[in-house]
């Protein structure tokens, strides 16, 4: 051994006279403080790469979980309605039949207004003027009126009464209580009038934070503080459903064909070109392929979620079969050759030995082909999904549209109370996509013990 | 010692005698091609009833392809050609109607590397009774798994963990696990493919008492690389060189009276 310290000595030295007089383990010794140097400089190298991965990812989940926070509660306001029968245009003597009748049809919006002219009389005494009529009206909730009419509906005594109902307040009023009210400042969209009345009702303690589980059993909606994800997250399950049921078959079955039973000629060979430039196509254009041919001529229904799983299947489908095909490639051929030697048929061999131990794998990529369905939204654009639907979609022909399309349309809405719903929203994306990989990694261990 | 130049001897004819008095199996003047490669030149040979024949020579000589031709094993391969005449009790097994499922049922193979299913050690004893519906119940299925991992040597080391995975047997074990499966089919003939090349000395001293006890009920070939073993278990052996059969005869008559040259400087180890 010669010592490291005298390196730089050797180092000057003339090339062949180290090449000449130094035994193997000099010239090893030599070496190994470079080679080390070189393995720990890959090592930060790949460590700073994951670290920067991490953090990307750290950023990217709490910046939107502190947006999307604000979504998750909503104020709520308890305002003194008086259920008086003339105001709600309801003949109070009628018979109890006829009464539950016109409380349906009652004109709750005029009896909900001059109930909240009588709670905040001007210092005058004189009626408010028309426009503070009007601003006032607007801090509360277009769907004020239908909660006060299922109140009624479901207790007819409140008639002719005075009863406190919590309703919502309006989205503007409902960002302001988030956002600016702790500062004293009047939001942008509140006039100086309206932000004292919400002070007014704040101090009265009249306003009471909720947690906003219509969220969850909302549609989409043109009030924030109404629409939810419901419809949106039913319509992408629905897709999807239909995306699995499809792509997984076929692809497996397509793989195990072109793997295990199809002649190795040129008709493969195209056929598997073909397979991989189809996985690069950009999903736009199975968009446009479902539009002309699964809508217009096959007459499909558009927007529904059958359509958008059709074409989302023919996006994941060669994602599908590449996996599969990687996957049964992986079997040992020497099982093959087990099974086929004990006059096991080829079929027996393929659906007892190799798809068994190619299941993990297959697992594996169809998780990952539907994972990529269900962020997708280009392709939905274009067979409709991107339209305004109120309703939840029950079955895959019903007008639906998906997360990805709902966070696009309330990142583009205007109103500022859409910008948490649409953090809110791509957490739910994120929570569904955890939710698939978690049980594609159960699935996958349980099938690899077997 | 002397450097010998093998691609000059010529190769035209076999030596000895590749004729049995009751032979299971006859191969006549059997061609092999992988492609343009001509892998096997002209064999022809018989397999006699009850009896363990010897298949040697050198890496690369054919042997294993040859073997793989008697149960139409290399049909998976789409490049391999097959020309010759193949009988298995006067009937040629590469009849258009003769299905090679049925074949496999009757010529079972055991391959050079243990190739257990990541079962457990009963389902890979049962599995060809499965799948050619040999037993009519648990019962009897219980029975061939038994009676076959016994024929075997097996049975008394696995009997109490018949329900653990074959692969985690030792390799010597794994190995008479994948016998006791081919035996399970109930085969005519056993195709062995050097069963013991991954053994040690005990496993495959185990090995070779079991194919002695086999040859009783079965017609054995066996490709081995180790002539001690051919010398052991084999009454008939037949040695490749380039695709070619040089020479086949009684084993003692081969081992002790080489007829060709070439077989008698691979058996005294001058090369190979």
């Amino acid at each position: 051994m010669i010592n490291l310290k005298d390196n730089s000595k050797i180092n000057k030295m003339s090339s062949t006279a180290r090449t000449t007089t130094l035994s193997t383990t000099e010239k090893v010794t030599l070496s190994l403080k470079k080679r080390h140097q070189k393995e720990r400089r890959f090592k930060n190298v790949g460590l700073f790469a994951v670290l920067f991965g991490f953090m990307l990812v750290v950023v990217l989940i709490s910046d939107i979980t502190a947006k999307a926070l604000p979504a998750f509660h909503q104020h709520w306001v308890k305002i003194d309605m008086d259920y008086k029968a003339n105001w709600l245009n309801i003949d109070g003597s009628s018979k109890q039949s006829i009464l539950a009748k016109q409380m349906k049809k009652a004109n709750y919006r005029s009896a909900l207004k001059k109930s909240l002219y009588l709670m905040f009389p001007t210092p005058s005494g004189k009626s408010l003027s028309r426009k503070d009529k009007r601003q006032l009206f607007k801090l509360f909730s277009s769907n004020a009126e239908f909660t006060l009419k299922d109140t009624l509906i479901t207790t007819p005594e409140h008639l002719n009464k005075q009863i406190s109902v919590w309703v919502r307040l309006d989205d503007d009023v409902d960002s302001y209580l988030k956002e600016g009210f702790a500062s004293g400042e009047a939001g942008l969209r509140l006039s100086k009038q309206q932000a004292q009345w919400i002070k007014q009702l704040a101090s009265a303690q009249r306003i009471e934070s909720r947690f906003n589980f219509s969220f969850f059993t909302a549609s989409d909606s043109r009030e924030p503080e109404l629409a939810g994800i419901r419809g949106a997250l039913t319509g992408t399950l629905l897709t999807l459903f239909v995306t699995l049921l499809l792509s997984f078959p076929l692809g497996v079955a397509g793989a195990l064909y072109l793997e295990e039973f199809a002649p190795k000629n040129r008709w493969t060979d195209f056929i598997e070109i073909n397979i991989n430039n189809l996985a690069a196509v950009p999903s736009i254009v199975f968009g446009l392929l479902g539009l002309a041919i699964i809508i217009n001529i096959f007459g499909l229904p558009r927007s529904a979620p059958l359509v958008g799983g059709i074409v989302l299947t023919l996006m994941t489908l060669p994602t599908i079969i590449i996996s599969s095909r990687a996957a049964i490639k992986a079997v040992p051929p020497s099982i093959r050759e087990a099974a086929l030697g004990l006059g096991a048929s080829k079929m027996q061999v393929t659906f007892s030995h190799v798809l068994p131990q190619a299941t993990p794998g297959i697992i594996t990529g169809a998780i990952i082909g539907i994972a990529q369905a269900l962020g997708e939204t280009a392709p939905l654009l274009m067979i409709g999904m991107v339209a305004f639907i109120v309703d939840v979609p029950t079955s895959i022909v019903d007008s639906a549209t998906v997360l990805p399309v709902q966070i696009f349309l309330w990142a583009d809405s205007p109103e500022r109370a859409f910008l948490a719903k649409t953090s809110a929203a791509i957490l739910v994306l994120l929570t569904l996509l955890l939710v698939i990989n978690l049980t594609a990694t159960v699935l996958r261990s349980k099938f690899e013990k077997k | 010692m002397k450097n010998l130049d093998i691609k000059q001897v010529e190769l035209t004819e076999t030596v000895g005698n590749i004729y049995a008095d009751s032979a299971k199996m006859s191969i006549r003047n059997a061609d092999v091609y992988y492609g343009s490669k001509q892998a096997i030149h002209n064999v022809s040979l018989d397999l006699a009833k009850n009896q363990v024949t010897a298949l040697i020579g050198p890496s690369g000589c054919g042997k294993s392809t040859f073997l793989r031709c008697l149960n139409r094993m290399n049909d998976t391969i789409d490049i391999c050609n097959i020309t010759g005449e193949f009988t298995l009790d006067n009937q040629d097994i590469y009849a258009k109607n003769l299905d090679p499922v049925l074949l496999r049922a009757r010529v079972g193979m055991v391959f050079q590397k243990p190739n257990p299913f990541p079962k457990s050690i009963y389902d890979n004893v049962a599995y060809g009774a499965r799948i050619h519906g040999l037993t009519n119940n648990k019962a009897e299925l219980d029975e061939v798994v038994e009676t076959s991992l016994q024929k075997a040597g097996l049975f008394n080391e696995v009997k109490d963990r018949l329900k653990d995975p074959g692969t985690g047997l030792s390799g010597g074990q794994q190995q008479r696990l994948c016998i006791a499966r081919t035996i399970a089919v109930s085969p005519e003939i056993i195709l062995m493919d050097e069963p013991a090349s991954a053994l040690d000395p005990i496993a495959t001293a185990i090995i070779e008492e079991l194919i002695d006890e086999l040859k009783e009920k079965y017609t054995i070939a066996i490709v081995t690389h180790s002539m001690q073993q051919a010398a052991r278990v084999s009454q008939h052996t037949a040695y490749f060189h380039l695709g070619k059969l040089v020479e086949m005869g009684k084993t003692e008559d081969i081992f002790t009276h080489p007829k060709h040259k070439l077989t008698e400087n691979y058996i005294t180890g001058r090369f190979g």
